[in-house]
């Protein structure tokens, strides 16, 4: 299953930064953060719940930058 | 501007305006060093917190860690050497601030620019209900098959056709074609268009998500998700770069001294440990990181308002690199549309064989018949047709009006025992044979787009090198259509399976550095689209299947646009290794400036701050697209 968010992020290396956190949580297989569009694309892996992981994910997100945010 | 935006733009005036009052203020030193304290936390509160937070993190390397390091390392240094000289902290502070400000407003503006570019979503319909009362609606809650009318000034929101009204649409945001296009009832409505000047009724086709539109719009959203290497590049450099600076500085602070001391002279402690401040601040990456994926961005903006949607930055960066075209004839070339273009050798009146074929072939819904009723123009009556028989891969013969009539090929004159005339003119020939005697031939063929010579010689001009033209089509059409375009290479009389084995024995040989770009129309081609370095699907509007399989999609069928797309892509990927040249080697000069003690901490910023004003505002630039 794959799904785009809405986040909200100031910079492109701190883009990059949560791209790299979100691909390292568990339940993600793949992660793209798109800084122009404001959008972060997550490919989760099969049978993984939805809701539990993109919390993981914010919080991974919020240890890099702590200025981020992402929405679901 | 945002209200994150506008509390910095306050506290940067404040901040600026205090640090000018304190300069023209005399205080003892303890109250002189409290007020600039308190200046220094105003401007520079929030890159504190995070750098702290980014220690608790684990992120050492980023760039409120630099800044927090080098400026109280500044304030430091001041105390230390008791010159009172706070101001130095504070300015560079105040002007990464104010860099990060101009960042963050200019991205946030091109940001929105762009945007509205691409913005074609239709926010309402208009439905009409049964007693003809017009409610407006989502276009999400339209069924298939309703009523929904159009205002002028209006976008449409669904596909459909037109009921009754005649208006003229435009489509500049879907073709980047400017000239209006003209619609009556029967014809078919683009959803993302706008309606002009009349009223339309329109007979939904498709549901929202279904619609033209959607497939846009879920296409320019998901552009982004696919990297270039150029991105990639920039991500791991700055991965890399910033820990490597850190280390330099912290190796500027020592080592010199150190050298010193074991030399036996003065050690310089303060000089050096400045000069690593320095260093630290020239390091931000930040005009980098920034203008890169923004250089894209514009790119695939300024792309798509011209009507060629590009499906990531990865794909810019493989059309720019584009060195082989290839094209499949039919529908790119040419309109795919066959026409009556010549009648030879007739014993009767042309209007009259035409009529006699016509009728004969009017079983049939092979695109050669539909042509030759196309052709005659008049209404078919099957009532004077009887006894068709149709002949597999050969003709047809049927009676017509108790005349016994042939048409077909060769084979079926032959094995109908009848001498067809052999033609010369280059097409599909169709024989008509009457009563059992010859009575001439009808010539079909596609016709050339007008364009397509046009966009031939532009694609050389750009620099291809090779074009190659694959069709299915007999060898002598296709040299005869590969003639007239002034293409040099054509394989023909291929099948849908050989046109895969062609492109890929074409990139097996090619030069590795360039890349191969197919040309379909679309239709039946998705797996050689799929298997192109660069796949092109043209005149795109409302074929889903070469949306998915194309990397590029021109939203409607002029083959010019394919050289434009190739100028695009290449403006882009200049303004990129632009920036990235320009960025790292001020950055360079400036570190190796600041590590020989001639740029101070004040010229450090100047620098950050100005490459990344100027790479931003140039990588603005690949959006302006119109005159390639």
């Amino acid at each position: 299953m794959a799904k785009t968010y809405m986040i909200e992020v100031d910079c492109a290396a701190c883009a990059a930064k949560m791209e790299n956190a979100a691909r390292k949580t568990e339940g993600v297989e793949s992660c793209v953060v798109n800084f122009m569009t404001q959008k972060m694309h997550v490919d989760f892996v099969p049978g993984a719940d939805e809701k539990t992981v993109m919390k993981q994910v914010r919080k991974a997100c919020k240890r890099v930058e702590s200025d981020a945010e992402v929405y679901f | 501007m945002t209200r994150k935006q506008k509390r910095m733009l306050v506290r940067i005036i404040v901040s600026a305006a205090l640090m000018v009052l304190l300069a023209f203020i005399t205080l003892p030193p303890v109250a002189r060093f409290v007020a600039y304290l308190a200046l220094y936390l105003l401007i520079g509160y929030d890159i504190l917190r995070k750098a702290a937070l980014g220690i608790i993190h684990g992120q050492l390397m980023d760039e409120c860690f630099l800044m927090a390091i080098a400026t109280v390392g500044a304030m430091a240094l001041a105390i230390v050497q008791k010159s009172g000289d706070y101001t130095e902290a504070i300015a560079v502070m105040l002007f990464y601030q104010i860099g990060e400000f101009f960042q963050s407003y200019a991205v946030g503006r091109s940001r929105k620019n762009i945007s509205a570019l691409m913005d074609i979503r239709p926010d309402y319909a208009n439905l009409e209900g049964e007693d003809s009362s017009i409610r407006r609606v989502s276009p999400d809650e339209v069924a298939v098959g309703s009523i929904i009318v159009v205002n002028p000034g209006e976008k449409v929101p669904l596909d459909g056709t037109v009921v009754t009204g005649t208006s003229s649409l435009d489509t500049r945001a879907l073709t980047g074609e400017s000239l209006p296009r003209e619609v009556a009832p029967g014809d078919s409505l683009v959803s993302g268009s706008i309606n002009m000047t009349g009223v339309l009724r329109v007979r939904t086709q498709k549901a929202f998500g279904e619609s033209t539109v959607s497939k846009i719009l879920d296409l320019v959203e998901n552009a982004g998700s696919r990297k270039s290497k150029s991105e990639d590049f920039i991500t791991k450099f700055a991965r890399v770069y910033t820990p490597a600076v850190c280390i330099g500085a912290l190796l500027l602070a020592l080592l010199p001294p150190l050298v010193l001391l074991v030399l036996g002279r003065a050690p310089l402690w303060t000089q050096w440990i400045y000069r690593a401040l320095t260093f630290l601040v020239i390091s931000c990456p930040c005009a980098l990181v920034i203008s890169i994926p923004l250089s894209f961005f514009a790119g695939i903006g300024g792309a798509s308002k011209a009507g060629i949607l590009v499906k990531g930055s990865n794909f810019l960066e493989t059309l720019s690199k584009t060195g082989i075209v290839v094209f499949d004839k039919t529908g790119t070339l040419t309109r795919g549309v066959f026409v009556v273009s010549g009648i030879h050798h007739n014993m009767m009146e042309e209007a009259e064989l035409l009529e006699y074929a016509a009728l004969a072939e009017s079983a049939s819904s092979h695109p050669i018949s539909l042509s030759l009723q196309k052709a005659y123009g008049g209404l078919v009556d099957h009532s004077r047709v009887s006894d068709v028989h149709e002949m597999g891969g050969g003709g047809v013969t049927a009676i017509v009006d108790g005349h016994q009539v042939a048409c077909g090929n060769d084979k079926l004159m032959r094995s109908l025992g009848i001498e067809a005339m052999p033609c010369h003119s280059i097409g599909t020939i169709v024989h008509v044979a009457f009563d059992g005697a010859y009575a001439g031939h009808i010539v079909i063929s596609d016709v050339e787009k007008p364009g397509a010579k046009e966009a031939v010689r532009k694609l050389r001009k750009a620099g291809v090198g090779r074009i190659v033209m694959l069709t299915g089509d007999s060898a002598k059409v296709a040299d005869q259509v590969a003639r007239d375009l002034g293409i040099d290479e054509v394989h023909s009389e291929l099948l849908p399976g050989d046109k895969v084995d062609a492109v890929e024995d074409l990139i097996a040989h090619k030069d590795t550095k360039a890349s191969l770009a197919f040309v379909g129309d679309g239709i039946n081609d998705a797996p050689v689209l799929s298997r192109a370095d660069i796949g092109i699907a043209m005149g795109a509007m409302g074929s889903d299947a070469a949306i998915e399989a194309a990397d590029v999609v021109l939203m409607d069928d002029d083959p010019m646009k394919i050289a434009k797309a190739i100028r695009i892509s290449r403006k882009c990927l200049v303004i990129v290794y632009e920036n990235i040249v320009f960025a790292i080697g001020v950055k360079l000069i400036c570190l190796a400036l600041g590590a020989l003690g001639i740029a101070n901490m004040w010229l450090a910023i100047f620098a950050d701050v100005g490459v990344m004003v100027i790479a931003v505002l140039n990588a603005i630039r690949a959006m302006f697209v119109r005159k390639l």
